[in-house]
């Protein structure tokens, strides 16, 4: 009821204005829009509402671009200059509104000496209404059903008995050698999962190696060490090295108290484990996991104690001190695909060849991508099938990809 | 049962985020898993701070080699828990002049403020510092040109390095506009915007295909070795 009033109110305070202008002496400046049109805009998140109105009998002509105006709902009667468009655009699309409330909107034409036209109003308020499901990310459900139904299949397909060729990881391969290498010297192995905690799939990523290098040094009666900047991260590798101990058929030779909480400080488990690995000497090093600055203080400090070192992470800016300081270096997708290398499980072999879907999925667009833009140049963007071609570039780039 | 109520726990949170997220009434959930989260990490402190106390006290009462470190750790570990939650030396919040724990914990002048300004701050300046020796013996070792990937890496980090200098830039300063994309500066900016860049994002689209694929992996339980072995 208190809306409806506003409303009336508010109409009522346009056409009084409105009929003043127009009883009044001839204002200068181009003819006045026409006929504006306002609609919720769809598949949104309910923030955007669609205007369209009849350009001003001046467009083309002396109209320099049209202003756009919504309701200001703390203070009924006013307007809020929300943008420009230029002359010859008849659409523009308003966001940042609020559910809760109703707007009107106006447009007027604008001539270079900034003389401003009638307004065209809308005659009732509008809300914006949220979709049940987002449009704007409709392209990425598609690639996102295609990926995910193709991991899916793979997997079955891996189930059937079908083999499955995998290329060499050296990183991986090296694992073996490097947990042989620690027992022959009688050494420790030292594992780092990162300094990040279980919500970061890099630490799963790296806690699913450790599962693999705790049950090769349990069959080896090697022992491995494992210091976390993280609680959660301790609970976890805990759970994957007595597991790992169980397989290889030595429970007993578990050790809780060697995997172990440092502290949540990046530089204070830094110090730590760079003291210990100074003191203790471990003859086989594995970094697995998300990594930021401290990578190559304990990537160098490995090497400086002649330790055989393997990483792995997908933070793209360590990956360069990883490969100078480290024996092997999972680059960051190998890093993500050693649970399923060293696991050998046809499930987890099949995920990997869903991947490769993905892979020719980018191709693709990289491909098609690439294609347009060239195409838009070399008949030239003046041309209209030179935009078309950039237009359907920048499409897939803005709105497809992103 | 141990294995099995993680795993449906997992399943069932992802799946839905995943959907959240393209449902636009749903897409703050993700916020609210993510304030559970750090609801759940912050218990599991606790657990991390016995575990530390465990550990150091009995290396200490074991006198195992380094067992001074682990004395100063603890010490360190007690007072800043004791300053911090008991708000030593804290005045209390003008608002509530009566309760005495109501000022801020890191209040200037305070014994908190003053460990974590004067002890801690200054050790964790000290270790970030020690990064650039590293990064000097590190950029030795790579640099060296033992074959042709290692010549070339060492010639476009000489490129980069000198073109991000005042004597890179005066250097080629001679050469006629004509030849400009020549100007080491230029270089630079070429490699890092051409090669690195196109080098940079075939890593990133990996990264996330492994990122994707991984995250389907753990939320079927298709990996499953993150959660231990099960048995109760």
């Amino acid at each position: 009821m208190k809306t409806k009033f506003i409303h009336i109110i508010f109409l009522a305070f346009i056409f009084s204005g409105m009929n003043v202008c127009l009883q009044g002496q001839d204002v200068p400046g181009p003819g006045a829009p026409g006929n504006l049109s306002a609609s919720d805009h769809p598949w949104d998140h309910g923030e955007k509402i669609d205007l369209e109105w009849l350009l001003s009998k001046d467009d083309p002509g002396t109209v320099a671009f049209y202003s756009i105006f919504k309701s200001d709902p703390a203070n009924p009667g006013s307007f809020l200059f929300v943008g420009n468009t230029d002359p010859g655009v008849n659409r523009f699309t308003i966001e940042k509104l609020n559910r809760e409330e109703s707007y009107f909107f106006k447009v007027t034409a604008v001539d270079d000496s900034g003389n401003e036209s009638e307004p065209a109003v809308t005659l009732t308020a509008i809300s914006p209404i949220r979709q049940w499901f987002d449009g704007r990310r409709f392209p990425l459900f598609i690639i996102t059903l295609i990926f995910c139904g193709s991991v899916v299949y793979w997997i079955y397909h891996a189930r059937s008995g079908r083999p499955l060729q995998i290329r060499k990881i050296a990183g991986l391969e090296a694992v073996d050698e490097a947990v042989g290498r620690a027992t022959e010297m009688g050494r420790s192995i030292l594992f780092i999962p990162g300094i990040q905690d279980m919500n970061e799939i890099q630490t799963i990523a790296g806690i699913t190696v450790l599962s693999r290098v705790a049950k090769v040094a349990a069959e080896y009666d090697a022992k491995v060490e494992v210091p976390t900047s993280r609680s959660l991260v301790m609970t976890a590798a805990r759970e994957t090295v007595q597991a790992s101990f169980l397989t290889a058929g030595r429970p007993e030779s578990y050790n809780q108290d060697l995997v172990y909480y440092v502290t949540d400080e990046q530089f204070g488990y830094v110090a730590y484990v760079q003291g210990m690995m100074v003191r203790e000497k471990p003859a086989a090093c594995f970094y697995m996991g998300a990594f930021f600055a401290e990578s190559l203080i304990l990537a160098e400090t490995g090497n400086t104690i002649g330790a055989i070192q393997v990483a792995g992470t997908a933070m793209p800016a360590q990956l360069p001190f990883f490969v100078a300081a480290c024996d092997y270096t999972l680059i960051g997708e190998e890093f993500f695909a050693a649970s399923a290398y060293l696991s050998g499980e046809p499930d987890q072999l099949g995920s990997l060849k869903g991947q490769d879907v993905g892979k020719i999925i980018v191709a693709a667009g990289i491909i098609i991508g690439v294609f347009l833009l060239t195409l838009g140049t070399i008949v030239g963007p003046e041309t209209s099938l030179g935009t078309a071609f950039i237009t359907a570039a920048e499409y897939l780039k803005s709105v497809i990809l992103t | 049962m141990k294995r099995n109520v993680p795993l449906l726990i997992t399943a069932l949170g992802g799946f839905i985020l995943i959907i959240a997220y393209f449902i636009p009434a749903t897409q703050g959930w993700g916020e609210v898993a993510a304030i559970w989260f750090d609801i759940l990490a912050s218990i599991a402190f606790i657990l991390g701070g016995g575990n530390l106390l465990k550990i150091h006290l009995k290396k200490i009462s074991d006198k195992r080699v380094g067992w001074a470190y682990s004395a100063i750790t603890l010490a360190a570990f007690l007072i800043t828990l004791f300053v911090g939650l008991g708000k030593v030396g804290v005045n209390p919040n003008p608002l509530y002049p009566d309760y005495g724990l109501s000022g801020h914990y890191r209040e200037i002048g305070s014994p908190f403020w003053w460990l974590y300004e004067y002890a801690f701050k200054p050790l964790t300046a000290t270790m970030f510092a020690m990064l650039a020796f590293y990064i000097s013996s590190a950029a030795f070792r790579a640099f060296r040109a033992k074959n042709i990937e290692a010549i070339l890496l060492l010639g476009t980090a000489f490129i980069i390095l000198l073109g991000r200098t005042f004597a890179g830039v005066y250097l080629t300063a001679w050469l006629p506009d004509w030849m400009s994309g020549l100007k080491i500066e230029n270089l630079t900016v070429f490699i890092m915007s051409v090669f690195n860049t196109a080098g940079n994002r075939a890593i990133m689209i990996g990264i996330a295909l492994g990122i994707a694929s991984t995250s389907l992996k753990v939320l079927l339980g298709v990996d499953r070795s993150y959660l231990g072995s099960g048995e109760d």
